[in-house]
């Protein structure tokens, strides 16, 4: 066996573990890991979640110390870019901000370059006090920001703009969450559970403006002092926080004459249409048997669980156990006390039915698509996500109403 | 408390034994979970893909019957996830993640089971 090994681009959850795995497996080749931030590969969940609510330092989101990449021979390469990728050479050309170019020769080439946020295609958008979340190093400058501000203003009423909402308030700051479409996390969830967040927000303090779009950021000297509404109302704002989504980085991909759509796109195997280039994570678009048939069933997914399984698929397949990747996605997200659970996809379902009250603050939506369930969004309610997870990975047939009679057992029914 | 120069000073030892019996003792910082102990020391028996959410149960370790009535009580997400570890749940099972070490545990035993995935 030749032994060029693997390059792995991009150093996030999916890069990172792509490295592990590949030793956990017991894969012998070279393994290089190249990031294009300066530092160890670490997890951005936290970002927004426990180190913004001021309940985890910055320096415990490392996914592993230094000495992890020694001692599993890992050449992790960080502040470097990669200019070019010869698919026929099989070679990596990277640029760095700290050191010499290298090329590095390939068996297998990953792709875990990820996404980066959309921004927000507004006049003042450039003034300094709007800000974005995706590294450390904004999250800690977001940080400072906040405590700082009196006034803020958060864009995009999405998982991380409702976090960073929350962590906000936690600090006693005036917070109003600004979403275009008519209700809260409209992408990923059902209108009850909309609902059941804003009334949530409305209760801490957050003030929610829905169905309205931002039209300017208005400044004074440079910095945000307002933004401005579609319905012409005005905020004050001393802070901007935006989070309106992300697009994926298909560029590189595309450079090599790869096919590319909402990401780089790959098959079940997630492998592009080059056999030794694969993509994974947030990048990806692949065909997952729990997307909605409908519409294509082909997905990308930004979450910790896609991130984490693809790579251990793509890694159980350079070390020739090769499988068609189908994995339940799962994702979750805190905000204030209130842990709100994921299972499957919901997309293109027919039926909601709810398990447990709304106002006890417990309780289970089950998604049902063609009368199978596709989904579980549970809020606070451990035992039903879990359930959910055994019960869509296995497609056990569950009826509407064993969904909604708390009497039933979730976890007995085969 | 500055968030972003938090020195932690203080430290329990704590000793990880893995299933093939490598014994790892180190210090970790008051405050840290028993799962980030592992983590900053490069210990191999844990994995923690979710990174201490308790949503993986990639943590799970067995703790020396001494110290398991020090620990704070299991709570249902935990118990939940217990129920879904890739190694046997024996009843002195606990998630990493959701033991913070404190003074009272300087000395804490806890053996890592055969797999975590």
């Amino acid at each position: 066996m030749t032994s060029d090994g693997v390059v792995i681009v991009g150093a996030g959850q999916a890069g990172f573990q792509v490295a592990a795995s590949l030793r956990m497996e017991g894969y012998e080749g070279p393994v290089a890991l190249i990031g294009d931030e300066p530092k160890l590969p670490y997890q951005r969940p936290p970002l927004s979640k426990g180190f913004m609510a001021g309940k985890q330092d910055i320096e415990s989101t490392a996914l592993r110390p230094l000495a992890f990449y020694q001692s599993h021979r890992i050449d992790l390469v960080t502040g470097a870019r990669v200019t070019g990728i010869d698919r026929v050479g099989r070679s990596v050309s990277l640029a760095s901000d700290v050191g010499p170019g290298r090329n590095l020769q390939y068996d297998a080439l990953v792709f875990a370059v990820g996404a980066r946020n959309r921004m927000l295609p507004v006049k003042g958008a450039e003034l300094d006090g709007v800000c974005y979340l995706r590294t450390d190093a904004e999250a800690v400058d977001m940080r400072q920001r906040m405590e700082h501000a009196r006034d803020i203003v958060v864009i995009g009423g999405g998982f991380i703009g409702l976090e960073l909402a929350a962590a906000a308030r936690a600090l006693g700051k005036s917070v109003r969450v600004i979403e275009v479409q008519p209700r809260l996390m409209p992408r990923v969830v059902s209108p009850v559970l909309s609902d059941f967040y804003r009334d949530l927000h409305s209760s801490q303090g957050v003030r929610i403006s829905l169905g309205v779009a931002v039209s300017e950021i208005a400044g004074r000297q440079g910095k945000v002092s307002e933004v401005v509404l579609s319905d012409g109302s005005v905020c004050p704002a001393d802070l901007a926080l935006v989070g309106i989504g992300v697009v994926p980085n298909i560029e590189l991909a595309r450079d090599a004459g790869l096919s590319v759509s909402n990401g780089i796109v790959v098959d079940q195997r997630l492998r592009t249409e080059d056999e030794s280039i694969y993509a994974i994570g947030d990048c990806a678009e692949h065909p997952n048997p729990f997307a909605n048939p409908l519409s294509g069933g082909r997905v990308r997914i930004e979450s910790v669980q896609n991130a984490v399984d693809q790579a251990k698929c793509i890694a159980a397949a350079i070390v020739g156990r090769s499988e068609n990747y189908r994995a339940v996605p799962w994702f979750w997200t805190d905000q204030f006390d209130i842990k709100l659970q994921m299972a499957g996809l919901s997309g293109g379902y027919g039926q909601v039915i709810a398990r447990g009250e709304p106002e006890s603050r417990k309780f289970s939506l089950f998604y049902f698509r063609d009368g199978r369930l596709a989904a579980v969004d549970s809020v606070n309610r451990p035992g039903d996500h879990l359930a959910g997870r055994k019960l869509i990975g296995a497609g056990t047939q569950i009826t509407p109403e064993q969904a909604a009679d708390p009497s039933v057992d979730l976890k007995a029914l085969r | 408390m500055s968030l972003f120069g938090k020195k932690q000073t203080d430290t329990a030892s704590v000793t990880y034994i893995s299933y093939a019996g490598d014994t790892h003792q180190v210090s970790v910082p008051i405050g840290d979970s028993v799962m980030e102990g592992a983590i900053k020391n490069g210990i191999d028996g844990i994995v923690a893909e979710c990174g201490g959410a308790c949503q993986c149960a990639t943590c799970h370790v067995y703790v020396d019957e001494a110290f398991l009535g020090l620990l704070k009580p299991i709570q249902e997400d935990e118990d939940e996830m217990l129920n879904t570890t890739a190694s046997e749940r024996r009843p002195n099972s606990r998630l990493g993640c959701q033991i913070p070490v404190t003074k009272e545990l300087d000395g804490l035993i806890v053996r890592t089971p055969p797999k975590q995935q």
